[in-house]
């Protein structure tokens, strides 16, 4: 029996969709939970929210396991009388294993552990990637903390402003297309970082994303501060014969992806070569023919052939900074810095790197304002002297809205000043 | 300046601001240290945290830094 009425709760397990309120209702009749009455009185004071139309939730606190700054996240009810089983209701942040890849005796160890000390609610995964713990009391941060890393050898993710859990596409464990190893790159950041990852240092959060390739599983471009996107450098490999296999039928595209419905015979010509972005491919009927200093790997042909079609042998990824989701500017994709950088165990230059952009950033950015919004501030000339590199016609997102780089005065022969009586020979007033 | 030097620098700065504001961000810090490089007066401030000298306040997205047992929540919500 349910402890409160939700008629607009209840409303909404009827939609042909999983639904997460039939998921807390079960959570509250198998009861194994330590805070017995956590998902009861969540469904309360969320029917509660819906009548109201405000939020009964507090914001933030002092929170934390000693020695981090960030991965617990407080949350206070504001009604705790009516309901006390949410009064105290805090999140943790757990870092997700590369690629979400689990065991089942880890996952079950885990949603033990979290109805020994919480509410057994959780929630795989929060935008970022991490494993969300929902719910438990101050007092049960510590042992359960102790008892994650000790027992499952699992650690804390980073909210506040920290650098936040790094996350990866599946990358080489499964996907043919990945350009670098996208597991082992995040494990080394994840690594490298955790001072950053686990101790506030930064004016707001920032975020690394590793994508294999520019298909973006993980949507880097669109969400990370630094995004590394695989890339390769040298030609898409052909297999003729295989072409001529999608052309005439008898691979299906997409791997298959689209049979549910008749769409009609594979045209390579409308499903492919015409789709071509940059316009930089040609069939004649047998052969097929790239223009590779044209392609801008989009990815598109491989994905609809790929039995035909590969990426090219030289690998490793492209970096893009300042991705970002509407807070203080509108939402902002990362732009393109360095085109292609190899992408092999220490990645030294990509640390390097990232190390110049962070003292930059935790000194001139202000409070709460990300890296993509104070290169827009600064302008992306000031940057790129911070990173000392120089300009590139490939970072000019199109003609005409970016297009100025000042030349500074150590860069013009004989800087700003100039002899007046020899320009007026040749000019006059 | 020594390590120990920042660091009461840092607690006759907040004592003094006491009253009003309790939690600052970390980029309030550098200015009490201008001297300091950033990354040096992060270490010190996560140091003090370690110590029980200063303490995290976090929205979830922002991290705030006070002296620790200052302010309203401590009242409120121990
Ligand atoms: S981003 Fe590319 S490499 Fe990574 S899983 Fe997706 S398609 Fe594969
Ligand atoms: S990857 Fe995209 S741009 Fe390159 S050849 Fe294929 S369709 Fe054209």
């Amino acid at each position: 029996m349910a402890k409160h009425k939700t008629p607009m709760l209840d409303d909404l397990e009827k939609g042909p969709w999983p639904s997460f309120v039939s998921d807390i209702k079960q959570q509250a009749e198998k009861g194994k939970q330590v805070l017995k009455d956590a998902p009861d009185d969540l469904l309360g004071v969320m029917e509660l929210s819906y009548e109201d139309r405000v939020t009964h939730w507090k914001h933030g606190g002092i929170v934390g396991v000693f020695g981090y700054g960030g991965g617990v996240i407080g949350r206070y009810c504001d009604q705790p009388e009516k309901f006390p089983g949410v009064a105290h209701f805090h999140t943790m942040r757990v870092n997700q294993p590369a690629s979400m890849f689990y065991k089942t005796d880890f996952l079950i160890g885990l949603c033990d552990l979290w109805e020994k000390y919480g509410s057994g609610l959780t929630n795989m995964h929060g935008s970022t990637g991490d494993i969300i713990l929902l719910g438990t009391i101050t007092d049960n941060l510590e042992p359960m903390f102790y008892d994650m890393t000790h027992e499952l050898n699992q650690d804390l993710g980073g909210s506040g402003s920290n650098l936040r859990t790094p996350n990866c596409c599946v990358g080489r464990a499964r996907c043919e297309w990945s350009c670098y190893d996208t597991q082992e790159a995040c494990y080394q950041f994840t690594m490298e970082y955790q001072d950053e990852l686990h101790r506030p240092a930064f004016p707001y959060k920032f975020k690394f994303k590793f994508d294999g390739c520019p298909n973006g599983c993980v949507a880097s471009i669109a969400r990370a501060d630094m995004s590394v996107i695989g890339a390769w450098k040298d030609d898409i490999r052909i297999d003729q014969s295989a072409v001529q296999a999608y052309a005439g039928g008898e691979l299906k595209p997409n791997g298959g992806a689209h049979s549910g419905k008749d769409w009609g015979k594979f045209d390579i010509m409308r499903e492919v070569v015409d789709l071509c972005p940059t316009g930089c491919m040609w069939w004649d009927g047998k052969k097929l023919t790239i223009d590779n200093r044209e392609c801008s790997r989009c990815m598109h042909c491989l994905n609809v052939m790929p039995r035909a079609l590969r990426i090219g042998t030289e690998t490793g990824a492209s970096v893009l900074f300042g991705a970002k989701a509407p807070i203080l500017e509108g939402a902002q994709m990362s732009t393109l810095t360095v085109p292609f950088m190899p992408m092999e165990p220490p990645y030294q230059e990509l640390k390097d790197l990232i190390e110049k952009v962070w003292d930059w950033w935790m000194e001139e950015g202000k409070n709460r304002e990300r890296l993509g919004e104070l290169i827009q501030r600064d302008t992306w000339q000031k940057f790129l002297q911070i990173i000392e590199m120089e300009p590139d016609p490939r970072m000019v997102d199109e003609p005409r809205s970016n297009p100025y780089i000042f030349w500074r005065e150590e860069e013009v022969e004989g800087g700003w000043t100039r002899d007046i009586n020899e320009y007026r020979k040749k000019h006059q007033r | 300046m020594t390590d120990e030097e920042a660091k009461k620098a840092i607690l006759d700065s907040l004592g003094e601001k006491s009253g009003a504001k309790t939690k600052f961000y970390l980029k309030d810090f550098y200015k009490i240290l201008p001297d300091m490089k950033p990354r040096d007066v992060k270490n010190i401030v996560n140091r003090m945290v370690g110590e029980g000298l200063l303490e995290y306040w976090s929205s979830g997205s922002t991290t705030l830094i006070g002296l620790k047992g200052a302010g309203k929540q401590h009242k409120e919500e121990d």
